[in-house]
């Protein structure tokens, strides 16, 4: 379970994250959607405690993210590709993680090999492609094997294959009763993974609700995504307007 | 692709993670780079060479032989703290630093766990530069010199005080990358602070001179006997003894660490 709550974040004069609540429940994958720049990842590292909120605050299981005892066997998080050092294996990444909070050394294995990185585990993780990064990040978030779950665009840069698996391993997740929370700009990847969308725009609430409710009455999600967030777009290309003048 | 229920449970004694937890994390962090360990190597092998080559060329018994053995220990000064520095800044270049972060919330013991594991290794490596340099020069002494022995008055302090120095800089240089965060800053702040600032106050304010930290090492740590400087009294800057000089360099790593872990808490990551 985590619950925003009226969550704000200012970078100067900008607001990033503009008094956001909203409530990702256990059980179903809850896609996160936004235009890019609306404020996704701002509030996936104010969830994480990495950045502090402004005003407003989150809780994860109903505990703010410092005060948890064992985060790691609470909240597993994917933020980027490559948070990594280079020079270090993907076994010792992961050996130095489970060492901080108390996790046995053989989860680290186990892991690897749920992720299928097990035969590159001792190369330097620097070698790595981006989508093997991906599923070093997902390993990561997994070591602890935590009822709450975010990830931040996590089939970036995987093969078809690796975004049908990353599909498959979300909902069973899902489906074991943890609570998923992935963000994505890819809508039709939501339409197949998510049940539940939290929908946002220049860093506010839009839509909290359904991938059934939000494209019903629209010919798609991605046609409803658009209708929803066509105010909201920080960037946009000017291509159709001069091509039509 | 499940995830097993037994693999579930970790046997912790601790109801929570302590410093015990973050610095077995640091420690496989820092055990799991190769490039640390060749710096390591480096700056020992450079400490001891420099050494050898002074017990070569030394011609005069009169001098502080001792203090000549760890002329090599200013060259590495700067290797370790690089490498104190970059212990810090090469989270934030690769976005370790908010696994790390993540896994440990509470930030200042983060620092606490990297200064006590990078402590300890840069203590075991410099001593054992300063001892095998100390040796090496030693063996290498011609000329009729007579090598310096561990049992004469100051000598074995002036070795153990400049392995210290090792681990005081290399801590200096942690703090100051926690602060600083970006490593080509903070290492340019590291060699100012502690090389140039440091020589061009050597010359021009005599009084502040004996707290610069490279000072502090050549003439308070590593000497068996207070430095003179041959002519006239006056000429000489009053240098600090041995203990306060250590002392001092303590106080500065202790100061870097302080505002890094408190600038740690308080940042974004």
């Amino acid at each position: 379970m985590i619950e925003a709550r009226n969550l704000t974040k200012r970078y100067g004069p900008t607001v990033a994250v503009d008094a956001l609540s909203f409530d990702v429940r256990p059980g179903s994958v809850t896609g996160f959607l936004g235009p890019n720049g609306s404020g996704k990842s701002t509030t996936m590292r104010m969830v994480l405690g990495l950045d502090r909120p402004d005003a407003g605050q989150v809780r994860v299981g109903g505990r703010r993210y410092r005060e948890l005892r064992w985060p790691l066997r609470e909240v597993g998080a994917l933020l980027e590709a490559k948070a990594f050092h280079p020079g270090r294996s993907a076994r010792s990444h992961l050996a130095a993680l489970a060492a901080s909070n108390a996790i046995p050394p053989a989860r680290v294995d186990e892991v690897l090999d749920m992720v299928g990185l097990t035969s590159a585990a001792g190369r330097r993780a620097g070698k790595f492609s981006l989508g093997m990064g991906q599923r070093l990040g997902v390993a990561a978030a997994l070591l602890g094997d935590p009822a709450v779950l975010l990830l931040d665009e996590p089939v970036n840069g995987l093969d078809p294959e690796g975004v049908r698996w990353i599909r498959d391993l979300l909902k069973s997740l899902a489906a074991e009763g943890r609570t998923v929370f992935v963000s994505s700009h890819l809508i039709s990847e939501m339409a197949l993974t998510a049940e539940r969308l939290v929908v946002i725009g220049r860093g506010r609430l839009l839509a909290d609700t359904t991938v059934a409710e939000l494209s019903a009455g629209s010919a798609s999600l991605e046609d409803a995504f658009f209708r929803l967030t066509n105010e909201a777009v920080e960037y946009r290309g000017n291509t159709t307007k001069e091509a039509r003048s | 692709m499940t995830t097993t229920g037994e693999t579930r449970k970790p046997r912790a004694r601790s109801s929570r993670y302590r410093l015990a937890q973050a610095a077995r994390m640091e420690w496989i962090k820092l055990r799991s780079l190769r490039s640390i360990w060749w710096t390591l190597a480096v700056t020992a092998a450079g400490t001891v060479g420099i050494g050898a080559a002074v017990g070569l060329n030394t011609r005069n018994a009169s001098g502080d032989l001792t203090n000549n053995a760890m002329a090599g220990v200013v060259p590495g000064l700067l290797l370790v703290g690089a490498l104190g520095v970059l212990t810090v800044t090469s989270e934030y270049s690769s976005g370790t630093i908010r696994a790390t972060l993540a896994a440990v919330p509470r930030r200042p013991l983060v620092l606490a766990a990297k200064a006590a594991v990078f402590g300890a290794v840069t203590l075991i490596v410099g001593e054992a530069a300063s001892f095998i340099a100390f040796f090496a020069d030693a063996v290498t002494l011609r000329h009729g010199v007579a090598a310096p022995s561990l049992g004469q008055p100051g000598v074995l302090r002036a070795v153990v005080l400049s392995g210290a120095a090792f681990c005081l800089i290399g801590l200096l240089g942690l703090g100051l990358g926690a602060i600083i965060r970006h490593s080509a800053a903070a290492v340019g702040v590291l060699v100012a602070g502690v090389y140039v600032v440091a020589q061009v106050i050597g010359i021009i304010a005599h009084s502040v001179a004996t707290y610069m930290p490279i000072l502090i090492l050549e003439n308070s740590l590593s000497t068996t006997k207070p430095v003179t400087c041959g002519t006239s009294e006056a000429s000489c800057p009053h240098f600090l003894s041995a203990w306060a000089g250590l002392g001092m360099l303590g106080l500065y790593a202790v100061i870097a660490l302080a505002v890094g872990g408190w600038l740690l808490a308080r940042r974004d990551a």
